[in-house]
Parts: structure tokens; C-alpha cells; sequence
């Protein structure tokens, strides 16, 4: 098996000293930054960034993975402990992880999502390792046509399969897309809405726009806003353990959760929130007590937490192997990619072979060292878990000003913070979800340059990406989509209720209004 | 109750959009369109800003449409934001870009988390030095000394 020989490879890549080192390091600040109230994987990623510039590429990616899984696990001690998701696809996991707690279980709920998680690392993991080649065959025979048409498919589903509404969805993508375009065109050289400032001239900082997207307008609007945390929890290392009964309780569950999840992850553009609440809602389905979800279901806990997981893995296979990120945390780690000088598509896994299976290596270690690293330092979690918010921005204020400033050694990058921290608040208070913006931002100078190389090779006819094949597929595929989102809308609009999300219905229907979120994301 | 704010929300966002829309359309006119076989640096932002405006059209059109409350919203963080915090945290910024060009790392240091931590209404003076001091320490030891920011601890002057 070529596979199992290229992963071998990986796993020495792997355990070489720094890469490990920093694997770690990731894993342990990631799950710090995690923890704590208003931090999410996309906060925690875009304040470490710029700390990347300077690392060899290896180490670098694998250190921003472990910062991305073990802020998500952060994520979830917070909604199961605190009722808090800091990251919202951990909003379903506070219906039932809650109650538990609240029942003097908060323990077993918390060893239960270690469990899921690593099982459903695991197994996104063995999909990435079989999957991966597979993919990086088709993805060969792809030109521009197809890459655009998949890119178009990607963008349509991150923007109407998130949360909210999904024209608001398609119209912060095409912002994203806008703000992509700022800087150099690569075709002829011009500058394009540099306004004359020529820093500009380069484009707009990505982690410029991460940290004013889901830090600042996040500060902005929760300021003396956030919930005062009285929560006294009190956990020890044997609280952890679930029972027997409890393990059998969420084994099925968590099979189907990690089934979810890998099938969302294979798909581009689906975000990680829609998953835990597709697992959730099938959860409620299959049950046979369906009304007992909401007051401490295992089954409520394990699912959704374990297609998170697995959805978190599988979701690396697009974004390393075609160059198109799930959601906007990918599409962060595709930025830092392209920075270090790296074309993530089908060719990064014959040209980069430490890079591409060295993170996969790395992620069965990084879950393994999360497992660890949980057990004795839930207690520490918990004390952070208790950081007031009115210590937490300004020292994160200092953070982000600081952070930007490495990146180029240039003050004229916080600038572009303050500016997107203000239109991402203006935009939230307007209730548009920020998080596409990213997800265009990212995609938007290929998209551009691969619709423009497509219909240079076919001299301005647009048939091209309806009659080559696998592009054409890609268009009926975004076309059904589109199509079937305006039918749920006009559907929805019919029985006289807004149609918010499929997200937002399954919240609905379990009856439970989610405590108020702060963390911005898909 | 919430009607009313939701279908001025969705009206003044889908306006907003238009506005972007036909901001971006206005300036790529301005940089050579081409054709589809040969476009120029201001075709895509052109179609782009033209989709823009279509989808603006859409929501303000469905805002008209909708009157029945929404379900329960899910992550969007409602209402205007606290004027004194959001004041403080901006003023915050401006004066670490200000001292960072001219007085250097810790001055500026100070002025963000200080400012900024005055923002909260339950801070007191006295807790925002503290936090403020705790930074800079964090700024001189992690950042300046550790990571060897580009960024002299004082200076004077640009």
C-alpha cells in the first residue's frame, strides 16, 4: 500500500523534534485560547498567524492545526461547563452537555467528547489517508474551467449552508470576493482600489481581516455586553471517567456523529456549524425518547462533538488537495499556506510530501497529546474558564495590535483592523454573519484568475464550463443548490415564517433558545 | 416585537449592499473592462459588484416581505453596540498607532490596554493599570525580548 508507505514517511516527518515541538505547542495554546470566554478556533488562529511567518513551513502548518483542534476541544469545556460556546458549532453541544453538568455530570460529558473526538479524528484521519490520492488523481485532470466551476460550487454552499440568511450569505462572499481584489492585478499590473495609498498595493492583510472580523467587531459589540460568569465548577481527573453504561450510551451515537461529519467534510463549503447540528437533529430523530433531548442526553453530547471532530479532518482533504477551503478557519490555514510559498492543489502532495502527510501524522499525535494533556489540566481550564471579559479585550486589543505589526513590521496593517473590525461590526449589528468574507477574501484572486484563464482558452465562450464534463457537473450541482435553497425560502416565506437556517429550524424545533453567542463563524 | 427592527435591518443591509455593489462597479469602469476573451483588470470586480447589487436588491426585497418575527437568531449579536466600550476600544487603537509611530512599544502598549480596559464599565482606575502594567511586562518579555519585534521599547519621533 502506497498509502500506508506515504504515512509512514509522515509519521517520521512527524516526530522529528521541532515539528513536534510545535505540533505540541499549537495543541497547547490553541486549547488555552479555546477556553476562554469570547475565543474561538478563528480568534486563536489569526492572533498565532503571524508567529508563523518566520517558521519553516512544516513545523509552521502543523503548529496552526494544533492550534485549530485544540481550540475547538477548548470550545467545548466552555459550552458544556459554562452553557458558554465560544465557537458556534459548540452551540448544540451547550442543549445537552449543560443539563449534565448542571446534574453534577459535567465530568462525564467532558470525557465522553475527549473519547468522540479522538474516535473521530481517527477515522477522518484513515478517510484523509485513502481519500487523499484518490482526489489528487481527479483533481489532475482539472483545468481552470473545472477549478472554477468547483470553487463556484464551494463558495455557493459556504455561503448559503451556513447560518443565517443565505442571500445575506451570498452577499458577504461577493464582499469577500471585492476585497480580494484590492492590490496588484497579476494579469496586467495595475493597481486596482488601492485608493492611492500604496500599501495597498500589495492587497489587504489576511490577518488583518481575521482579527478585525472576529476579534475587533466582536469586542465592539460585546462590550458590557457579555454575561458575568458565577459559575462555580469544581472538577477532578476521576469525574472524568464515564461508566460502562454511559460508554455504550455513546457509542452509536458517535458512530453516526463521525459519519455526518465525514460526509459534510467531503463536501466543500459546508460549515462546521451545520454539521453538529445535522448530527443533533439525527440524534433527536433516531431516539426513542426524542423529548429527553435538552435535559442532559449523552447521545445529545456525543454526536454532535463527534462529527465536529471528524468533519475537522476530513475538511483538510479539499482544502490541501484542491486548494479550496470549508469553511472560513480553512480558509485561514490555506492563507498561511500561500504565505509560506506553498500552492496547496493537486500537486502539493507530490511536490510537499513532508508537508501533506507530516499534518496527517501529526494530527493522530496532536489528539493523542489533546487526550493527555485534558486529563490533568481540566482543573487549570476551569480557573480560565473564569477570566472576566472586561481583563480578557483589552489584553487581547494589545494582542491583535501587536500580532498585526509583526507581520510586516508595519504599523499601517492595524489600520486595516480597525477598519474591518468596525464594517464587520456594522455588518453584524445588520445581522449578516461575517465569516464568508473570508471564505471570498481567500478564494477570490483564484477565482478570478482561473475564470479569466478559462475563457482566454476558449476565446470568451462561456459554453465552457456547461459542456467540459466534470465542470458541467459542478454548475448543475451549484445550480440544484441554488435551487433548492430559493425553494426552502419561498417554501418557508409560505408558511409564514421566515427562513432563517436549517441550523436555526433544528434549534427551533428542539425548543431551546442557545444562550447568546460570541465567537463569529460558520 | 421584533419585526419591525428585523425588516429594517434587512432594508438598510440590502441597501448597504447596493451601495457597495454600485461603489465597486463605478470604480472598475474606471480600469479597462476588455472583453470576456481578453478581459481587462476591471471585468471581474465589475461583474462581481453587478451580482452585488442584485443580491442588495434581493434582501432589501425580501425585508419588504417578511413581517412575521424570526425564529430564535443564533450567533448574531443584536442591538447597537455599548457606546463607551466601543468608543474606548476604538480611541484605543488610534492611540497605539499614534505613540507606536512616535514614543515605541511600551507607551503604546499602555495606551491600548489602558484605553481600552476603561471601556468596561466595571473596571475601576486602579484594575486597568494593573492589567496595563501585567502587559507591558508580557510586551518587553515575550515580544521585544523573546520574538524580537521590529518595534524599539521608547523612542521619540518617527
Amino acid at each position: 500500500m502506497q498509502s500506508l508507505q506515504d504515512l509512514w514517511f509522515g509519521f517520521g516527518v512527524a516526530f522529528q523534534g521541532t515539528n513536534l515541538m510545535w505540533s505540541f505547542f499549537g495543541v497547547l495554546v490553541g486549547n488555552l485560547i479555546g477556553v476562554l470566554p469570547g475565543m474561538g478556533a478563528l480568534s486563536a488562529i489569526s492572533i498565532l498567524l503571524p508567529l508563523t511567518y518566520a517558521m519553516h513551513p512544516v513545523p509552521a502548518i502543523l503548529m496552526l492545526a494544533g492550534i485549530f483542534y485544540g481550540s475547538q476541544y477548548g470550545g467545548a469545556i466552555g459550552a458544556i461547563l459554562l452553557n458558554l460556546p465560544s465557537h458556534p458549532p459548540h452551540a448544540v453541544t451547550c442543549l445537552d452537555g449543560y443539563p449534565m453538568t448542571k446534574a453534577g455530570k459535567g465530568g462525564t460529558a467532558l470525557g465522553i467528547t475527549m473519547i468522540c473526538s479522538f474516535f473521530a479524528a481517527s477515522v477522518g484521519i484513515l478517510v484523509m489517508v485513502f481519500a487523499s490520492p484518490l482526489l489528487t488523481e481527479i483533481a489532475f485532470k482539472f483545468g481552470p474551467t473545472e477549478i472554477f466551476s468547483i470553487m463556484l460550487l464551494g463558495l455557493l454552499a459556504g455561503s448559503t449552508m451556513s447560518r443565517g440568511s443565505p442571500l445575506k450569505g451570498v452577499a458577504m462572499t461577493l464582499f469577500g470576493l471585492l476585497c480580494g481584489v484590492v492590490g496588484t492585478d497579476v494579469n496586467t499590473g495595475s493597481f486596482r482600489f488601492s485608493f492611492g495609498v500604496p500599501e495597498l498595493s500589495d492587497g489587504l492583510e489576511l490577518v488583518a481581516i481575521a482579527m478585525g472580523l472576529f476579534g475587533v467587531a466582536d469586542f465592539l459589540l460585546n462590550v458590557n455586553r457579555m454575561k458575568v460568569i458565577t459559575a462555580n465548577t469544581s472538577l477532578r481527573i476521576r469525574d472524568m471517567r464515564p461508566s460502562w453504561a454511559e460508554l455504550k450510551e455513546a457509542f452509536w451515537p458517535m458512530v453516526r456523529g463521525t459519519g455526518v461529519g465525514t460526509l459534510f467534510g467531503a463536501m466543500p463549503g459546508t460549515g462546521p456549524t451545520i454539521t453538529t447540528f445535522v448530527a443533533y437533529a439525527l440524534e433527536r430523530k433516531i431516539s426513542k425518547t426524542p423529548d429527553k433531548f435538552g435535559t442532559g442526553m449523552i447521545a445529545g453530547v456525543a454526536g454532535p462533538e463527534a462529527s465536529a471532530h471528524s468533519k475537522t479532518q476530513v475538511d483538510f482533504i479539499p482544502t490541501m488537495s484542491l486548494g479550496i477551503p470549508g469553511d472560513a478557519v480553512m480558509a485561514l490555514i490555506l492563507g498561511a499556506l500561500l504565505i509560506q510559498g506553498i500552492q496547496p492543489g493537486p500537486q502539493l502532495i507530490t511536490d510537499h510530501p513532508d508537508i501533506f502527510w507530516g499534518l496527517i501524522a501529526s494530527f493522530w499525535i496532536g489528539n493523542v497529546i489533546l487526550m493527555v494533556l485534558n486529563v490533568p489540566m481540566i482543573g487549570v481550564w476551569v480557573k480560565l474558564l473564569q477570566v472576566p471579559y472586561r481583563y480578557l479585550f483589552p489584553s487581547a486589543m494589545f494582542f491583535i495590535a501587536v500580532g498585526v505589526f509583526s507581520t510586516q513590521n508595519n504599523l499601517f496593517q492595524i489600520w486595516e483592523v480597525l477598519a474591518f473590525g468596525l464594517i464587520g461590526a456594522l455588518l453584524m449589528a445588520l445581522d449578516f454573519s461575517v465569516a464568508p468574507i473570508m471564505l471570498g477574501f481567500v478564494l477570490g484572486p483564484m477565482v478570478e484568475e482561473n475564470f479569466r484563464r478559462a475563457l482566454l482558452l476558449s476565446r470568451g465562450d462561456m459554453s465552457i464550463f456547461v459542456t467540459r464534463p466534470i465542470s458541467g457537473t459542478f454548475i448543475v450541482l451549484s445550480a440544484l443548490l441554488l435551487a433548492g435553497v430559493t425553494w426552502s425560502a419561498w417554501r418557508g416565506k409560505k408558511r409564514g415564517k421566515p427562513q432563517e437556517s436549517v441550523a436555526d429550524e433544528v434549534l427551533a424545533s428542539a425548543h431551546v433558545v442557545p444562550p447568546k453567542q460570541v465567537g463569529q463563524g460558520v | 416585537m421584533k419585526s419591525p427592527s428585523h425588516f429594517k435591518k434587512d432594508y438598510y443591509g440590502g441597501a448597504l449592499m447596493v451601495l457597495i455593489g454600485l461603489a465597486a462597479i463605478y470604480a472598475s469602469v474606471q480600469y479597462r473592462l476588455g472583453t470576456l476573451a481578453h478581459m481587462g483588470p476591471g471585468f471581474f470586480p465589475c461583474a462581481v459588484g453587478a451580482l452585488l447589487v442584485v443580491t442588495g436588491v434581493l434582501i432589501a426585497a425580501s425585508a419588504r416581505a417578511e413581517t412575521a418575527p424570526s425564529g430564535p437568531a443564533v450567533g448574531h449579536a443584536h442591538g447597537m453596540p455599548d457606546m463607551r466600550g466601543a468608543i474606548c476600544i476604538i480611541l484605543g487603537v488610534l492611540a497605539f498607532l499614534l505613540f507606536g509611530e512616535y514614543l515605541g512599544l511600551l507607551p503604546a502598549t499602555f495606551a491600548i490596554v489602558f484605553i481600552s480596559a476603561l471601556g468596561d464599565r466595571s473596571n475601576t482606575w486602579l484594575q486597568a493599570l494593573l492589567l496595563s502594567l501585567a502587559m507591558m511586562a508580557i510586551a518587553t518579555v515575550v515580544f521585544w525580548w523573546a520574538l524580537q519585534l521590529q518595534l524599539p521599547l521608547f523612542k521619540w519621533g518617527a
